[in-house]
């Protein structure tokens, strides 16, 4: 192997850094180290991906490199354009500098959807989901209204705080606010369908599903510390409704 | 009738938004989207034939996870994607509501016995995810058998 400046193991670390930010499986991101590595001749790569720190190693005893991960969010295209970029390494050997180059484009890469378009979204999820829970048309909008403010306030909360748990349950206050104010007002023919539309787009759909599946690979230690974080999430929103029916009991 | 293409329609659009929320690519919008009305329509149906709502969310979520396994064959994109927006009209979210609710209104025999139903759901969403693991790698399996 050539000497640059670029290491296989920054390309590997970087790869994993952006999937594990970006909401992937645990096992997913080691698989894909291992996969870039190889491609790049290394024997045996030894990496293990956590929430929270990914270590990456060339080999047994060779020195182990750490990577701390500090903010991670729902981003699944970020996750698709690893994976494509991961392939196209395995297959075409890619030369080190333009992997690396292309791996940190892909992180500069801002969203794929606007802010706008995802306000838009969350209000025609949270409308559509009260409708198959069993609600009625009347209860269409004033879901649609509820989930669009109380989306909106997570993500406003969620920049100033950040901390994950307290955004979403002030989220859901909100939401339980906006619903309770348009049922009294007399929109909505159900309050708790309105609420119930209105909650779905905050719920931690990723995070279970990932920790299903890490737990199934074996990944005991991220598969349940992502069930506990889901768990958090559940419990955020529960309460902040909850607050709300103990202010207003309708 | 008109009830079920409410229901169709309000699947789709509600698959293909949560994709939308979590930034899954634009081409796999409309994937997720049918993947998602498939397994909440067939969840629906069997509900409707009064069969039991946790076996009816395991069902469908088998359904949901075979489906995803295969657009993300087709498609060459990771699993995940199709997944989390199929499963999400199947979380149980009214049941989990409804026990919070009554936790607060300090009836917890009702909020216990809905809490034990919540935790079947979820564990007949993690059966469903994990049928089509164990489909996938007995089909990997027969194939390298096979060559």
């Amino acid at each position: 192997m050539k000497k640059s400046s670029v290491t296989v193991e920054k390309i590997c670390l970087l790869a994993g850094k952006i999937m594990l930010a970006s909401g992937a499986e645990t096992y997913r991101v080691e698989d894909t180290m291992d996969r870039i590595a190889k491609s790049y001749g290394v024997e045996n790569p030894q990496s293990y991906a956590t929430l929270t720190g990914l270590h990456f190693s060339l080999d047994y005893t060779s020195s182990s490199y750490f990577l701390r991960i500090t903010k991670r969010a729902t981003d699944l295209h970020k996750i698709d354009d690893v994976n494509q970029l991961s392939r196209e390494i395995v297959a075409n050997q890619i030369p080190l500098e333009a992997a690396y180059h292309k791996m940190e484009m892909l992180e500069k890469n801002s969203l794929s959807f606007s802010l706008r378009f995802q306000i838009l979204a969350a209000t025609l999820v949270s409308g559509c989901f009260s409708l198959m829970f069993g609600g009625t048309w009347p209860d269409f909008l004033p879901a649609c209204f509820a989930g669009c403010i109380g989306y909106l306030m997570m993500i406003l909360f969620d920049k100033m705080i950040e901390i994950r748990f307290l955004a979403e349950f002030i989220g859901a206050s909100f939401i339980g606010l906006t619903a309770a104010s348009c049922f009294l007002l007399g929109f909505g023919a159900s309050l708790e369908m309105i609420i119930i539309g209105a909650v779905m787009p905050l719920v931690p759909g990723l995070p279970i599903t990932n920790a299903i599946r890490d737990l199934m690979a074996g990944h005991l230690v991220s598969g349940v510390s992502k069930g506990i974080e889901s768990l958090l999430t559940a419990v955020a929103i529960g309460a902040g409704i909850a607050m709300v029916y103990g202010f207003f009991p309708v | 009738m008109l009830e079920i293409i409410i229901q169709l329609a309000a699947s789709f659009i509600a698959s293909a938004g949560f994709g939308i929320l979590f930034n899954a690519p634009k081409k796999s919008l409309i994937p997720c989207g049918l993947v998602g009305m498939a397994g909440w329509i067939f969840f629906y149906t069997l509900r409707d034939f009064h069969v039991d709502i946790v076996a009816a969310t395991t069902f469908a979520a088998i359904l949901v996870s075979i489906l995803s396994q295969l657009c993300s064959r087709i498609l060459k994109r990771p699993i995940i994607i199709f997944t989390v927006s199929g499963i999400i009209p199947l979380v149980p979210g009214g049941v989990a509501f409804n026990a919070m609710r009554n936790f607060v209104e300090n009836d917890y025999n009702t909020a216990i016995q809905l809490s034990a139903q919540v935790m079947l759901l979820a564990g007949g969403i993690a059966i469903g995810l994990m049928f089509s693991q164990v489909i996938n790698q007995m089909m990997l399996k027969l194939h390298k058998a096979k060559l």
